[in-house]
């Protein structure tokens, strides 16, 4: 709602906003940017020069395409059980009121209440108390953990927008339980996982604080870009590899913010 | 259009009170659907088993067996870690020097914090009170981008920015500012050598990363801020600034309080950011990580990372007396 005296911003409100907003953004342009730069011993601006030369020398590394893969396997998989343990959490917590219901949605929450760095450890003195060796599944369940809260919250959100009228009907011309899922819930809740389902995806494959804990000497693509940052072997590859990673998560979350637009906060309030 | 088979028969009710009339199931699946209806409570836990059973024995099995760890000791000459309780490995974690990084870390973190409400909140009220349809949209999709992605490139993009022969310095060079700029670093504590190896370069970076969690709550609380309590100070005769002050402020900071648990808690966790841009001197996730690193001191780790749990446990508490969880 705004009244007529208050539809106009102040000029410096206006102005900090956008300042905060630029802040925010204008690194992106620095990766893409220094992508195409000829200079390749150091980050040296303005760039002497612009070349695809790097794509081409990135396209060629096994190396990366290796942590290409566990990245996008580990997201994949650890996607898919958030999307079936967070819908039937939110199914649950939605459906009645019950004892336990608030620590219930208190321990779904945790994991991204609580530092990265905690589940990680946490998950580290595990494996080593019941001397689980590093793999690929250790990674799975670390990723897994943290991304069902992301599918949770989502599709929490979209239960409550159910009306209970619906299921009454559906109920009422005689479809069970089974067909009432398939027919009236599913549809309805479908976008919301889907959103859940790609904000949890773009979180796996972009998580690198729990993954240093589970991954041993796996490298999964951030694993592999965090090893550039520390020890930088060929400057330009990992540009080029920052503004993959940038491409292939804002894809998921553009299409999350899609299917979700209309109700807002559901899918921004909180990683 | 699915279709839906009709039951044949439709005589039979259940019972007086229900409002749906019971029909005789048809097919097994039909049973099983009728059964879980008349026990909900069995369906509820079917539902909630599966994730119960992943969260309670993997990630509460995790905290416990981190816990369980902060209890053991590691042998100083072998290297092994001895499965016996003790505390030797607390008394080792609240040395001095432990102790300073420690308050590190909560300095960094509540400076972080504050900048991060300072900077966050022009926006969040700018997307509130002002933002209408396409522009609105756009704003709301430009803080998720950088709130759910790229976490490490973001962190990548100020190595660039930050580095001797960056843009930071070519700008400052271009506009005869280097002096300031060398003032600044000239700073006891927070400067060094260079913005990138200074407690500055790493506020910087922190609050660049995580600033975005801070806008999305501060608006949802503004949202809330009925309009015509702002009319009604301004029909009272407060101006602008006042009815800012005694009005929208204090409906909004719920808001700003629930954004800080995750700048807050997000800082005190982070490990990777004071590595890259920062002093050699460490911060609590650098000291867990390095400790269960190459040194295999899981014991010790896993103590320090009960502090970050402890100081989160009173923010929390805090934070819900403030009435940041109805800001949520």
């Amino acid at each position: 709602m705004r009244s007529r005296s208050d539809s106009r911003s102040p000029l410096t409100l206006k102005l900090m906003a956008l300042a905060g907003l630029l802040f925010l953004h204008i690194p992106f342009a620095f990766i893409l940017l220094y992508a195409f730069s000829t200079e390749d011993k150091s980050y040296q601006f303005p760039p002497p020069g612009l070349t695809l030369r790097w794509f081409e020398v990135a396209f060629h590394r096994q190396d990366i395409w290796d942590a290409i893969s566990l990245s996008l396997r580990a997201a994949s998989v650890s996607t898919f059980i958030a999307i079936l343990l967070g819908t039937l959490a939110a199914a649950a917590i939605y459906k009645r009121r019950f004892f336990g219901r608030e620590a219930i949605s208190l321990l779904i929450i945790l994991p991204i209440a609580l530092p990265g760095i905690i589940t990680g450890i946490a998950l580290r003195s595990a494996f080593n108390i019941g001397d689980i060796p590093f793999s690929f599944w250790t990674i799975v369940l670390g990723h897994a953990t943290f991304c069902i809260v992301v599918v949770y919250n989502n599709a929490l959100a979209r239960f409550r927008r159910i009306l209970p009228s619906q299921i009454e009907a559906s109920m009422d011309l005689g479809a069970n339980g089974f067909q009432t899922f398939r027919y009236i819930i599913l549809p309805n809740i479908a976008t919301a996982l889907l959103a859940g389902g790609m904000l949890a995806f773009a979180l796996s494959f972009d998580e690198v604080i729990v993954t240093t804990f589970t991954a041993g000497q796996q490298s999964t693509l951030p694993i592999w870009m965090l090893t550039e940052l520390v020890r930088p072997r060929q400057r330009p590859v990992t540009n080029v590899v920052a503004v993959f990673i940038i491409t292939v998560t804002f894809v998921p979350i553009l299409v999350a913010y899609y299917f979700t637009r209309g109700s807002e906060h559901t899918e921004g309030s909180g990683k | 259009m699915p279709t839906i088979s009709p039951p044949e028969d439709r005589t039979t009710h259940h019972a007086a009170g229900d409002r749906i009339p019971s029909l005789p199931p048809t097919s097994l699946v039909g049973r099983v659907s009728t059964f879980l209806y008349h026990h909900p409570l069995l369906l509820l836990l079917l539902f909630l088993i599966p994730p119960l059973l992943w969260l309670g024995v993997i990630y509460l099995g995790a905290l416990g067996a981190l816990l369980m760890q902060s209890f053991f000791s590691i042998d100083e000459f072998s290297g092994v870690i001895n499965r016996e309780f003790t505390l030797r490995t607390y008394v080792e974690l609240f040395t001095p020097a432990n102790m300073d990084i420690v308050l590190r870390t909560v300095l960094m973190a509540g400076a972080v914090t504050l900048a991060s409400a300072l900077i966050a909140f022009p926006i969040a009220y700018y997307m509130a009170r002002y933002a209408r349809g396409r522009v609105k949209a756009l704003l709301y999709l430009a803080v998720m981008l950088p709130l759910w992605s790229s976490y490490l490139v973001r962190v990548y993009s100020w190595k660039l920015i930050l580095a001797r022969e960056g843009i930071l310095n070519w700008a400052f060079a271009k506009l005869h500012l280097l002096w300031l700029m060398d003032a600044v670093l000239a700073l006891p504590v927070v400067g060094g050598t260079s913005l990138s190896v200074s407690y500055l370069g790493t506020f910087l970076v922190f609050m660049y990363i995580w600033m975005p969690y801070m806008i999305l709550p501060i608006q949802a609380a503004l949202e809330r801020v009925p309009v015509s309590l702002i009319e009604a100070a301004s029909d009272l005769g407060a101006r602008p600034g006042v009815a800012f002050r005694t009005v929208i402020l204090p409906l909004a900071f719920p808001g700003v309080v629930a954004g800080s648990i995750f700048t807050f808690s997000l800082t005190l966790g982070d490990y990777i950011i004071p590595g890259i841009i920062g002093s050699s001197r460490f911060f609590i996730g650098q000291a867990v990580y390095s400790h269960q690193g190459l040194a295999g001191n899981i014991p010790l780790a896993a103590a320090f990372s009960v502090v970050p749990i402890v100081i989160m446990a009173f923010y929390l508490s805090a934070a819900k007396k403030l009435g940041a969880f109805d800001a949520l």
